[in-house]
């Protein structure tokens, strides 16, 4: 048996913070991929203290729905979670490259494949192409546009620029888009002066978070200038400064994100191979890159 | 119900003998084995040998309770010691109840059981298989026809994320789960999993602490475990986790029976609940006001000088009242006896607070 705990943050006050792991939890649950999937979080029940023990599988692959690697994945989530064993350098990481390490958890008596955070997974490229695919309604979306990856800033963790830099590069690479840039809502380029950084006409602005929340539905669309008051809501996409941006909202809502959490556990060992090809489907998803 | 009625199917029965041939099966009264000379069958009143297979099956149709009794309990439910199987069997009462008894039982009315605000109800199924059902302990009496029939356990999930105001509930285990809904025919695996939608890991530790396993992380230990921006809550001063516990972990709060202590062996006065789950450590919402606590709790105290009338002093007191425990919705628009009445707040407002919202105009920090 093998079980799947999706660990995300949730929230206290905002009940839609926990709806994308639940969106994609129902979706690798309906893939027959686990003969367990669970959702887990920091801040509503099950808590990461408790989530292990919730399974019933000697096998977990924990996936940390989360955008970078950082305080969350390398601190908070093996330390609530019991990972005694535990060290960040079990990832070998960059701060980009972190794919799995195995442990073991003692209160539960299990085995533990602990995956790095989907955001830095080299799928999410994919996943922000395609929310800018979803948000424009055009499957060739690229030529004559502009793409933004929007981050939160350093703040408390470096890493959470690296993984949008990371993202915005390979993107780049593929040449679809005319231009591709890594914004920030805390630290220059600023997200604020969006029109400042393109040439392009057309500019798709996709946020690298989990969840839509405060940032992404109150914050940026006011700093981008989409709207003067978020509660009147935006056009999409909305005239600012001789531009149309088209605001995507949180990544972590694009369905193909299931897409990636189940390739976070193939990698670490995880038996998903025919699931992975249902979800697919249910998805839409292209198959990740590299394959 | 007569035996025979309650049918064994083809497929019972051959789990039945390809389980005997592995050995004997023993299982809540039921003997069945193998000797050279033939099948053994028995239950309580009743010892059949030398059987052949055809004798052995239509003894067991015969005693099909007992053989769809083991057949749930070890095909379809099967997972020895996990928390799983130790709550179906709770529910049912299996240890301290007959086979007959439990399903005349199921059979008649269903078994019945709170958990938290839910009432789990065991019923019997074709040849043997348990059905459950759901619904708010509100609702125990309520005609299934007044209620909304749900099948998915999934439902639930979205059921209980707001309260009957629409509020998003951050604490599942608040008395303050919706009524008004069904679920029914759950296999029990759609059960355990509706239950972990509604009362996360409950239970799981409620298992643990049934077998002596609970791990309890008492207050000291988990604030200490805390980094980042909860670094802090190690510093609330012993005498306010008490008030912390007074105000989230009472059952009017919460559903959940508080086990943690202060520390291991310095105990808290709040008592813990009268839950039927165990609730193993301080939760994140209580570490997270803890926080808030923590800083508000640093502030030197000072002396105001206010001029209240004692009918204005008894309001304020009225009022914190009727917030803490959450009664304001309940106080009628004109019922201006009681001391937080909106006409009576916005009286107090008007007359003795300053344009900038100070009490008697006194500024804070003076
Ligand atoms: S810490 Fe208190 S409020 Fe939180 S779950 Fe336990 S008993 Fe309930």
């Amino acid at each position: 048996m093998q079980a799947l705990v999706i660990v995300a943050h949730g929230s206290h006050l905002n009940p839609e913070s926990s709806a994308p792991t639940y969106a994609h939890a129902d979706t690798i649950r309906e893939s027959g991929a686990f003969d367990e999937v669970r959702e887990a979080f920091w801040k509503e029940e099950p808590s990461f203290r408790d989530a292990l023990r919730t399974v019933e599988s000697e096998a977990v692959f924990v996936v940390p729905l989360f955008i970078s690697e950082g305080y969350f994945t390398e601190e908070v989530i093996p330390r609530e979670l019991r990972l005694d064993d535990w060290e960040p350098e079990l990832w070998d990481s960059d701060g980009t490259s972190a794919s799995q390490a195995t442990l073991y958890a003692e209160d539960v008596d299990k085995t533990i494949h602990y995956c790095g955070p989907v955001g830095t997974h080299d799928a999410m490229s994919d996943v922000i192409v395609k929310r800018a695919e979803t948000v424009t309604g055009d499957p060739d979306v690229g030529e004559g546009f502009g793409l933004a990856v929007v981050g939160h800033g350093t703040e408390r963790n470096e890493n959470s620029a690296k993984a949008i830099e990371y993202h915005a590069d390979r993107i780049r690479a593929t040449g679809r888009f005319d231009e591709v840039k890594a914004l920030y809502m805390d630290e220059e380029p600023e997200v604020d002066d969006v029109t400042d950084y393109f040439e392009s006409e057309d500019v798709v602005v996709v946020p690298l978070f989990v969840a839509d929340g405060y940032h992404t539905q109150e914050d940026i669309p006011e700093d981008m200038g989409l709207t003067d008051d978020y509660r009147e809501g935006w056009d999409t996409p909305a005239e600012v400064d001789g531009h149309r941006i088209w605001y995507a909202g949180a990544v972590g809502t694009e369905e193909f994100m299931a897409d990636v959490i189940l390739e976070r556990a193939a990698e670490a060992g995880a038996d998903v191979r025919d699931a992975l090809e249902k979800v697919r489907e249910a998805t839409g998803g292209v198959p990740a890159s590299g394959d | 119900m007569a035996a025979t009625e309650a049918g064994l199917a083809p497929d019972q029965f051959e789990d039945l003998v390809d389980a005997v041939t592995e050995g004997p099966v023993e299982f809540d009264g039921l003997t069945v084995g193998y000797e050279d000379d033939g099948y053994v069958f028995e239950v309580p009143d009743l010892h059949r040998e030398h059987l052949s297979v055809e004798e052995l099956e239509r003894v067991a149709a015969a005693n099909a309770e007992w053989v769809t009794n083991w057949h749930f309990w070890t095909v379809v439910v099967g997972g020895e010691g996990t928390a799983r199987r130790d709550f179906l069997r709770w529910l049912e009462a299996a240890d301290e109840h007959t086979v007959q008894a439990r399903y005349d039982a199921m059979e008649a009315d269903g078994i019945h059981h709170e958990w938290g605000e839910l009432l789990v109800t065991v019923e019997l199924g074709e040849v043997g298989y348990r059905r459950y059902e759901l619904r708010h302990v509100d609702d125990s009496e309520a005609d299934p026809a007044d209620l909304t029939v749900h099948d998915e356990p999934r439902d639930l999930r979205d059921l209980s994320k707001y309260d009957d105001r629409g509020r998003y509930r951050p604490l599942k285990t608040a008395p303050s789960l919706v009524d008004g809904w069904m679920l029914r025919d759950l296999t029990s695996g759609e059960l355990k999993e509706a239950l972990g939608f509604v009362y996360p890991a409950t239970v799981e530790n409620w298992h643990r602490e049934h077998e002596g396993t609970l791990d309890v992380s008492h207050w000291r230990e988990t604030a200490e475990r805390q980094t980042g921006i909860y670094d802090v809550v190690d510093e609330l001063p012993r005498e306010a986790v008490e008030w912390v516990t007074e105000a989230a972990c009472v059952d009017s709060q919460c559903l959940k029976r508080r086990e943690w202590q202060y520390d291991e062996d310095d105990h808290l006065d709040t008592p813990g609940g009268d839950g039927t789950f165990p609730c193993r450590e301080p939760c994140s919402l209580v570490v997270a006001a803890a926080r808030k606590w923590t800083k508000l709790e640093e502030e030197a105290e000072r002396t105001y000088e206010f001029e209240l009338t004692p009918s204005e002093k008894e309001q304020l007191e009225a009022i914190v009242d009727a917030v803490a425990d959450g009664r304001t919705d309940e106080i009628r628009e004109a019922d201006v006896y009681e001391g937080a009445n909106r006409y009576r707040a916005r009286y107090l407002r008007a007359k003795r607070f300053d344009e900038d919202g100070r009490l008697c105009g006194v500024p804070t920090e003076e």
